[in-house]
């Protein structure tokens, strides 16, 4: 095939599998989000996920095992952030950071102490992975996953008595509350669902993408993702380009590695390596996203009748 | 900062004993997380009380740490104040340590100390200042969450860190990224040196004259938010921005002076690593401060004086810390970092856990003197 | 026998902290009546119809619902026994249609689409009974909110309530969808449903009411059929003792114009005219009262004048200063031009609560002498100024470091009041001065205003408590639509024709 149809191939192809772990995330963020629960803990959990995935299957050799611990470790994160937010009614943000600083810490230390490797886990043979399928464009099962999630997010929360109260309470718990329906558990569930997703999303991480765990490999992208949500106004397929946006970026920029440019000479490595936190500032900088957040997100509930 | 109604309780309990246990309900889970890693938690703890304060050398190591704290501290707290969460501490520091580190490479064959070094200051200021003030501006006139902006200007100030130390500053036949060492001229007295000066012997350690910057700055914050009008707009802004609003403050101009004031204090970290220990531009010389400050103004409750408190005791679990990956290898550093992040779990996320407990086991002392009206009135 | 009273409450206790809300509270509401409770604020009328929807627990007591107990510990269990709930605010998600609304909670299947299926059918069919039509796939936000409020009564009837407690269902409602409102209760009752309105306006028990209760600090003090008592004798029961509804007033001195405002507009952020060419001229030593219904432009009005907002058209004059749209003033500006401002909403507005009662004392005043001198802040003086403020002005307790959220609202009004009175304003912007405060403090607070006037200050008086635009102004303006929809001398007016103004639009 000619150069100029396998190069935006490969670079689509590259997009996905960049962009997985943020549409994983982005879509957790969203049921959160939506139920008024700031999420900023989608780093941590993803981190932890990752860790716990790469430990599991490095010790038992199955990837499915491995996709579990990760789902199980998230979702107790998620559990947790919960408990914070919803029964104690702590500030919102200050949980999720929290939660993301113990994660980093944590995942080193067990890392250390159970592989001796200085924090990462053993490099995973292929049966402890999720490998490239050949059908499915190269791409593992997890990506294929992370796109179907997105269509099936959005039916969830826009065509399902679930979303429409997940919708309601994110504006007016008040009025879900009086209506007879449980805001707490509302929340929970939606805060579990985001649990799951950021579980999926750390597997992938460090099972799919890569072969093992190492720290801090997160690297920054559950902010990220949290952006691309912002950015997509709390709606799922806004939300999913956003990310693809991202993706785009990344896989197009290491691509540019090493390549020189007429005036500026050789692109340092550090320039391509910013590029993703930058292009989210300006995405935040250019977006006004108060108008359309969900009314009572961050606003812990209490009854004042 | 969002706050639930809660009946208050008495000062000494809110500000003094409530902290208090959260710190120690942290440390419990972090004694279970030692001990699932295989170390005896109380022997964890000998280690590390005896590192922190076995010596005058230990202690010396535990100020020069706790200084660290007290500036990120102070920033987090100057930054709550306005209802402004910075997480941007670490960045920002490392920014006031490059300001403080270009000056005193600049300028270190031609200014005396007595000029250099306040300017050197100013700089670390500026620069610190200047990183936290476009996250400010951007949340104030364009509602960009200021916690994801900081965090991404983290991992930027990193990368330009790394770049500029590799490629521009590297000293001239270097291996590592480091800069040439500053001319004495920059570099701030270590206070062993100082007290020798006056006849008094104490161990060598890190300690030096920027931990009396760090005593001046708690002064300066504290003066500033209850003595100044400006200090009183901030806090108003972070309590109630419709009040503000209504006012007359500008809540745009009020969020960028808060985030810059908090920069400028973030970035005096600069000043002890650079011109008071490391006396050269190196990598990684902010690590685990940032999340360190938020830790410390949580418990310090956003107050100088607590800010200074539990400023020592973060230096403490560096410096015992320390000691501690030195005595057992299977626990590293990283486990002050999981330190921190529960401490500011059960300080920030979880602080009202145990309130149902202590508002019970102290109600027989305590009558509530609340005006009856007050509570009854909905409206 | 007779049949046993629908709702019977037998002794009901509750207690909020140190405060007897409820105070073994007994009443019988007979079925297929409209039945008013009547009382102050505070008086406990709210928090025992809270209970009744199992919003809140009692302490003690026990509630009968057609003889027989029950145990209401959550909304849906009084859902359950048919009891539905109006309340003050409005519970709607703005972003959701009507029907999404109505069937928010009660939603007959978990896909969407059955589920809204079904309930148009019954949505369709309830508003025919009961005169409430509302256009089902309108988002509840673009509705006005007569609209809003019979969405709110759909929502009730669709869940199968047949005891409809309304908590101050007219504060938001001009006079004539006030009497449509009580046109849709009374073919209400004679649907089977039973009605319990929860006001503090006489007028409204005796308009539309068949039983009143009277509540006062805690206890039922009264129950009478509404037709042999009268509004007098309701208003003594209410606070206790004999109440002046009317207050003994000079005529004013009107002396030069303070404040001119001319051909003012102001466009919101979507382009909607929330102020259209408004004219007014507020004269020293006069009253001129803003009456309407809320959500008319009186609080933009308010928020343009004290400099909150800019306008987007028109001027306002100030001694020698145009604001305009390329000119604006910020509030800052505005007191420095003797313009104070009374907040409607004071405790989002005019107070800082987790501040002492001396530092809120100086919201807005804080860099002026003697607070601020030379960059730095007085403690000491800000005492001293709150001490004289709260002598002044009667605030209990009269205590500097009380925290602002530990006053009540009568003495935070006091307290606002006073600060902004304190510097001697050319020109006075209230808003709702007597909104949830009891009867003593607006007494008091009526009698400072007209005192203010007569000292020759300008004032402005947002309410919309018609009686107190009546008793108080001297010069009336109505607003509707974002527009002076007339005016009226304070001698000349009448709700009637001041009710005919509120609707043109």
């Amino acid at each position: 095939m000619p150069e100029w149809i396998v190069a935006p191939l490969l670079v689509l192809s590259a997009t996905l599998r960049v962009a997985t772990p943020l549409v994983l995330c982005a879509m957790g963020g969203l049921f959160s989000e939506r139920s008024g629960i700031i999420d900023v803990g989608l780093e941590g959990k993803m981190l932890a996920a990752a860790f716990a995935a790469a430990a599991a299957a490095a010790v038992t050799d199955s990837a499915w095992v491995g996709l579990a611990a990760g789902i199980a470790i998230a979702a107790l994160l998620a559990l947790l952030h919960g408990f914070a937010c919803i029964t104690q009614r702590a500030d919102q943000v200050v949980s999720g950071v929290a939660i993301n600083i113990v994660v980093a810490g944590l995942t080193v230390v067990f890392g250390i102490a159970w592989f001796q490797q200085g924090g990462q886990t053993p490099p995973l043979p292929p049966e402890a992975r999720f490998m490239p399928i050949a059908w499915l464009g190269g791409h593992n099962l997890i990506v294929a996953a992370a796109l179907l999630g997105v269509p099936l997010s959005h039916w969830a929360i826009m065509r399902t008595r679930f979303g429409l109260r997940l919708r309601a309470v994110g504006d007016v718990p008040l009025a879900v509350d009086a209506a007879g329906v449980s805001v707490a558990w509302l929340r929970y569930r939606a805060v579990l669902i985001c649990g799951v997703f950021t579980g999926v999303a750390g597997t992938y991480l460090s099972i799919a993408q890569n072969a093992g765990f190492s720290r801090d490999m997160t690297a920054g992208q559950g902010y990220i993702a949290l952006a691309a949500l912002i950015v997509g106004k709390w709606r799922a397929l806004p939300a999913f380009g956003a990310c693809l946006a991202f993706g785009l970026l990344d896989a197009i920029a290491i691509r540019l590695q090493g390549t020189r440019i007429a005036v500026v000479g050789e692109i340092p490595v550090q320039l391509i390596q910013v590029l993703p936190y930058a292009l989210t500032v300006i995405l935040l900088a250019g977006f006004i996203g108060k108008a359309v957040a969900p009314r009572a997100i961050g606003v812990p509930y209490e009854k004042t009748p | 900062m969002a706050a639930a109604r809660r009946r208050p309780l008495p000062i000494w309990v809110d500000a003094g004993l409530l902290p208090v246990v959260n710190v120690l309900l942290a440390l419990s889970v972090a004694g279970l997380i030692v001990l699932a890693a295989g170390v005896d938690p109380i022997d964890a703890v000998r280690v590390m009380l005896v590192g922190a304060f076995g010596s005058e050398e230990a202690v010396g190591y535990t100020l020069y740490y706790a200084t660290n704290f007290v500036f990120t501290g102070l920033a987090v707290a100057l930054a709550f104040h306005a209802g402004l969460f910075n997480i941007g501490g670490e960045g920002q520091a490392y920014l006031g340590g490059l300001g403080a580190g270009l000056v005193a490479l600049g300028f270190d064959r031609i200014l005396p100390a007595a000029i250099l070094i306040p300017l050197a200051v100013a700089a670390a200021a500026g620069f610190g200042a200047a990183w936290a003030a476009i996250p400010g501006y951007l949340q104030a006139y364009r509602g960009s969450h200021i916690v994801v902006t900081t965090i991404m200007f983290n991992f930027i100030a990193a990368a330009l860190m790394v770049y500029l130390l590799v490629n521009v500053l590297i000293a001239p036949g270097s291996m590592s990224p480091e800069s040439r060492e500053i001319g004495a001229v920059a570099q701030l007295p270590a206070l062993h040196v100082l007290l020798r000066g006056i006849g008094l012997t104490v161990a060598p350690s890190p300690l030096n004259l920027s931990a009396v910057w760090a005593a001046l700055c708690c002064v300066a914050v504290w003066l500033f938010l209850w003595r100044t009008p400006r200090g009183y707009e901030l806090r108003v802004l972070g309590h109630n921005a419709d009040a503000a609003r209504y006012a007359g403050i500008d809540v745009g101009r009020t969020t960028v002076l808060a985030l810059c004031l908090s920069g400028a204090l973030a970035g005096f970290v600069g000043v002890n690593e650079i011109l008071g220990v490391q006396h050269r531009l190196i990598l990684d010389f902010a690590a685990g401060y940032g999340f360190g400050g938020i830790a410390v103004a949580l418990i310090g409750r956003n107050h100088p004086a607590g800010v200074a408190l539990a400023s020592i005791l973060f230096g403490a679990l560096y410096q015992g810390g320390a000691e501690l990956a030195f005595d057992f290898p299977s626990i590293t550093r990283d486990m002050v970092v999981v330190i921190q992040g529960l401490v500011i779990l059960f300080s920030g996320a979880l602080a009202n856990l145990v309130r149902p407990w202590l508002e019970a086991a102290i109600a027989p002392f305590v009558r509530d003197a609340r005006g009856v009206d007050a509570i009854a009135e909905e409206s | 026998m007779p049949p046993p009273p629908v709702i019977e409450l037998r002794a009901i206790d509750k207690w909020f902290g140190a405060v007897h809300a409820n105070r073994g509270v007994s009443l019988a509401i007979a079925r297929g009546t409209i039945t008013g409770i009547i009382g102050e604020n505070g008086a406990g009328k709210s928090t025992l119809m809270n209970i009744l929807y199992g919003l809140v627990e009692a302490d003690g007591g026990q509630i009968l619902v057609d003889g027989a107990p029950v145990r209401l510990r959550r909304p849906a269990d009084a859902i359950a026994h048919g009891i539905g709930m109006v309340h003050q605010h409005f519970l709607l998600v703005d972003r959701l249609t009507v029907l999404e609304n109505v069937a928010l909670g009660a939603e007959a299947a978990p896909l969407l689409g059955r589920a809204l299926r079904a309930a148009r059918v019954e949505l369709a069919r309830l508003e025919r009974d009961y005169g409430l039509e509302v256009d089902p796939d309108a988002p509840v936000g673009a509705l006005p909110i007569g609209a809003q409020q019979r969405v709110e009564i759909l929502k009730a009837l669709y869940r199968g309530a047949r005891v409809l407690i309304l908590d101050e269902p007219t504060a938001v409602l001009t006079p004539q969808e006030t009497d449509r409102l009580f046109r849709i209760l009374r073919s209400l009752k004679a649907g089977g449903v039973t009605v319990i309105l929860i006001t503090h306006k006489l007028r409204e028990i005796m308009a539309a009411t068949d039983t009143v209760v009277v509540m006062r600090r805690g206890e039922v003090v009264a129950e009478r059929a509404t037709a042999a008592t009268d509004r007098e004798a309701l208003a003594e029961l209410m606070v206790g003792r004999k109440v002046r509804l009317a207050l003994d007033k000079a005529p004013a001195v009107p002396g030069p114009p303070a404040l001119v405002v001319e051909r003012l507009g102001l466009r919101d952020r979507r382009g909607v005219a929330v102020l259209d060419d408004v004219d007014l001229a507020l004269n020293a030593g006069e009253i001129v009262g803003i009456a309407g219904v809320s959500g008319n432009g009186q609080s933009e009005l308010l928020e343009v004048l004290a400099g909150m907002r800019a306008p987007t058209a028109g001027r306002i004059t100030i001694g020698a200063r145009i604001i305009t749209r390329h000119a604006p003033a910020d509030p800052a500006e505005m007191r420095a031009l003797g313009v104070a401002h009374v907040p409607e909403d004071r405790r989002r507005f005019g107070l800082v609560a987790p501040f002492e009662a001396r530092e809120s004392a100086v919201l807005g005043y804080q860099r002026r002498a003697p607070f601020s001198r030379r960059g730095w802040l007085d403690p000491a003086a800000l005492s001293r100024h709150c001490r004289a403020l709260m002598t002044h002005f009667d605030v209990r307790p009269p205590i500097p470091t009380v925290p602002s959220a530990g006053l009540s609202g009568g003495n935070q009004q006091k307290l606002i009041l006073a600060r902004e009175i304190a510097p001697a304003p050319r020109v006075l912007l209230v808003g709702q001065p007597t909104r949830g405060i009891d009867i003593g403090a607006i007494e008091f607070i009526h009698r400072r205003l007209l005192a203010l006037r007569d000292a020759g200050c300008a004032i402005l008086m947002v309410s919309v408590e018609l009686d107190e635009i009546m008793a108080l102004a001297d010069r009336i303006l109505v607003m509707a639509g974002g527009r002076i929809a007339g005016v009226v001398a304070g001698a000349d007016a009448d709700e009637r024709r001041l009710g005919l103004m509120m609707t043109a639009s």
